[in-house]
């Protein structure tokens, strides 16, 4: 027994991915869960609107961080606000009595607020707009539509390109006639489209089973999912290449998902979490996939105020995709590497 | 290297700090068979990764044929698991871009000359050994390459199935191509044109199979009595004994063969490195 006892401690010692695991995820889910795992809402971001204005930005609570304000906004605009995530809340007191108009996109601000205006009595009309009751489910669609697609994105291509390392034909794919670009496509690209059938399937039913609203374009959401599929996909690449078998990629790709799932606002809201864990949360792909998903779907939100996702998403999917398709070519061509000057190509 | 042949010259290949392959110069000549031979980690696959491509070298050259005129047959075989020996024949057509007429006439070639005629529809992880190893084979020779790559090609393969190997392999060699294979049994390299005998990544010999074994270094006998286990080793029911070559053997003469050749070549290097 004291025999197998050392050698699994021998195994142990040199698989650093299991011993990461060991040691590092769990301190890393402390620090997350410790820091970020809070659903109380310190702070929520306020626009006021409307001849008041002025007075009533003054007065308000702390818990609405007055951001803006702007006397000359009408109710529509306030509502525009909302629908372009300027603000969580927009108080218009152009109306009598003044309305808060809240974002029921962002699930638990949302409640927070309407808890808070709440005690405010007849004294301010509260209108949460997007989501009016509230419901879990349609916030969670669209954050579960990015949830899959990382999961098929990073997950399933990474165990898919690492089965060719595995068994020895990515080597014979590299004999072949094939340009690196005609392998790296020709894996990547039913992965892309599995992954675009799962999204359809996961949308169509979350519309369906849960009544989920689509007010914004389809069109503006498949080219988010296209976008932000680059980036997962890079992800399950750049995992491949550094892995030698389908149990190492599983062990990296987790590590990469698992924070996505606690960081990216779709379980913990961001704005509950400290600075230092919320910019960790930004410089994830599925915050800003997220963010544009529950704008598009939810408050039908266009490009005009998306934009800044969709440059992230953009810039992410370049830098990621790019490296991922440079590993993954000098793993499938090293001889013919550089100018490979080492190799004379003679007539047959 | 010959002018009109494929090989490498000089070639040397770096994993990390380990020096794989150290000056290692091979001919391989079209119409015949080389064969590369040496116990584990000699470098055998890493000199024919090097020929087929897929190895950068830290130096040294490579002469071959550009991919379309290059067969190649990694360890284990390199077959799809999950596609079946029809579809792999159509995989492979496709990335050579043999179609029409022409593949199916090919088709027919590769699937009479390995016997899988009756198992084109099942997949690969339904084959046994053996017939995987010939399916492999019957892909790296499909768009008749003029240099034909295989490593170990029946290891892991029962006698008769390594009996039609070596008739496929033979029969490419006779339409022209350029073979060089590499393997562990020695059986098997003594039928080839060449043999190049490494260990740890250097060349210890090379050459016809009997001149390597005319040219294997000091005397081998059968071990009589008490021998040094270090330069001992069991053949059969017998054990064979190198002596090098400036001391006096004892011990019954007998009649070396490939493999006391490589042997022998091998404890020669130990010897001289000890």
């Amino acid at each position: 027994m004291r025999a197998m006892i050392v050698k699994e401690f021998r195994e142990l010692r040199r698989d650093h991915r299991t011993m990461a695991m060991l040691f590092a995820l769990p301190v890393l889910l402390l620090v997350i869960f410790g820091y970020a795992a809070n659903f109380t809402i310190d702070s929520i971001s306020t626009q006021v609107v409307g001849p008041q204005a002025e007075q009533v930005a003054v007065v308000l609570p702390p818990l609405f961080d007055v951001q803006g304000t702007d006397a000359a906004a009408s109710s529509d605009e306030a509502r525009t606000l909302v629908r372009d995530d300027v603000a969580d809340v927009v108080l218009d007191t152009s109306t009598t009595p003044p309305t808060a108009y809240v974002d029921g996109s962002s699930l638990f601000v949302a409640q927070t607020a309407s808890a808070a205006l709440g005690r405010a009595g007849d004294q301010v009309r509260t209108e949460i707009l997007f989501n009016p009751d509230l419901t879990t489910s349609w916030v969670m669609v669209p954050a579960l539509v990015g949830l899959i697609l990382t999961f098929v994105g990073t997950i399933i291509t990474s165990i898919g390109l690492v089965r060719e390392r595995q068994t020895g034909t990515l080597e014979q794919l590299a004999v072949m006639p094939l340009r690196p670009a005609d392998v790296i496509v020709g894996k990547i690209a039913p992965y892309f489209l599995l992954a675009s059938l799962d999204m359809l399937v996961v949308t169509l039913l979350g519309v369906w089973i849960f009544g989920v609203p689509f007010r914004g374009s389809p069109a503006l959401f498949a080219l988010a999912a296209a976008t932000f599929l680059f980036v997962v996909l890079g992800l399950g690449v750049l995992i491949s290449t550094a892995s030698q078998t389908q149990g190492q990629a599983i062990q990296v790709a987790l590590m990469t998902l698992l924070p996505q799932i606690l960081l990216s606002g779709f379980i913990f809201p961001l704005q509950a979490m400290p600075p230092a864990i919320s910019w960790i949360g930004y410089c994830l792909p599925l915050t800003w996939f997220v963010k544009v998903s529950q704008g598009i779907m939810l408050r039908g939100a266009g490009l005009d105020s998306l934009w800044p996702a969709f440059v992230v998403l953009t810039g992410m999917a370049v830098a990621v995709f790019s490296a991922a398709v440079l590993r993954f070519r000098r793993d499938l061509a090293p001889a013919r590497r550089a100018s490979a000057p080492d190799r004379e190509q003679v007539p047959a | 290297m010959s002018a009109s042949g494929f090989g490498a010259s000089g070639v040397s290949v770096r994993y990390d700090d380990v020096l794989a392959l150290d000056d290692v110069t091979l001919a391989v000549p079209a119409g015949a068979v080389t064969a590369v031979v040496g116990g584990d980690g000699a470098g055998k696959s890493t000199l024919l990764r090097a020929l087929a491509g897929v190895v950068p070298l830290t130096r040294g050259s490579v002469r071959a044929p550009g991919r379309r005129a290059t067969g190649f047959m990694p360890t284990g075989g390199g077959t799809w698991a999950e596609l079946t020996v029809d579809e792999h024949v159509d995989f492979v057509a496709a990335a050579h871009g043999l179609r029409g007429t022409d593949l199916e006439r090919r088709r027919e070639r590769l699937l009479q000359a390995t016997g899988l005629h009756a198992a084109r529809h099942r997949l690969a992880s339904a084959l046994s050994g053996g017939m995987r190893q010939k399916l492999a084979f019957g892909l790296a020779t499909l768009h008749d390459p003029a240099l034909l790559v295989l490593d170990e090609p029946s290891t892991g393969v029962d006698p008769v199935s390594r009996v039609d190997l070596w008739r496929l392999v033979a029969q490419a060699a006779s339409d022209g191509a350029a073979v060089v294979l590499a393997t562990t049994y020695l059986d098997e390299a003594e039928r080839t044109s060449s043999v190049l005998v490494l260990h740890e990544g250097r060349e210890l010999l090379q050459g016809p199979p009997d001149e390597v074994v005319r040219r294997s270094p000091g005397h081998v006998r059968r071990a009589t009595g008490a021998h040094d286990p270090r330069w001992t080793w069991r053949r059969g029911r017998e054990l064979r004994a190198w002596f090098p070559a400036d001391a006096t053997p004892t011990g019954d003469p007998v009649h070396v063969d490939l493999e006391d050749a490589v042997v022998a070549a091998a404890l020669a290097r130990e010897a001289a490195d000890a």
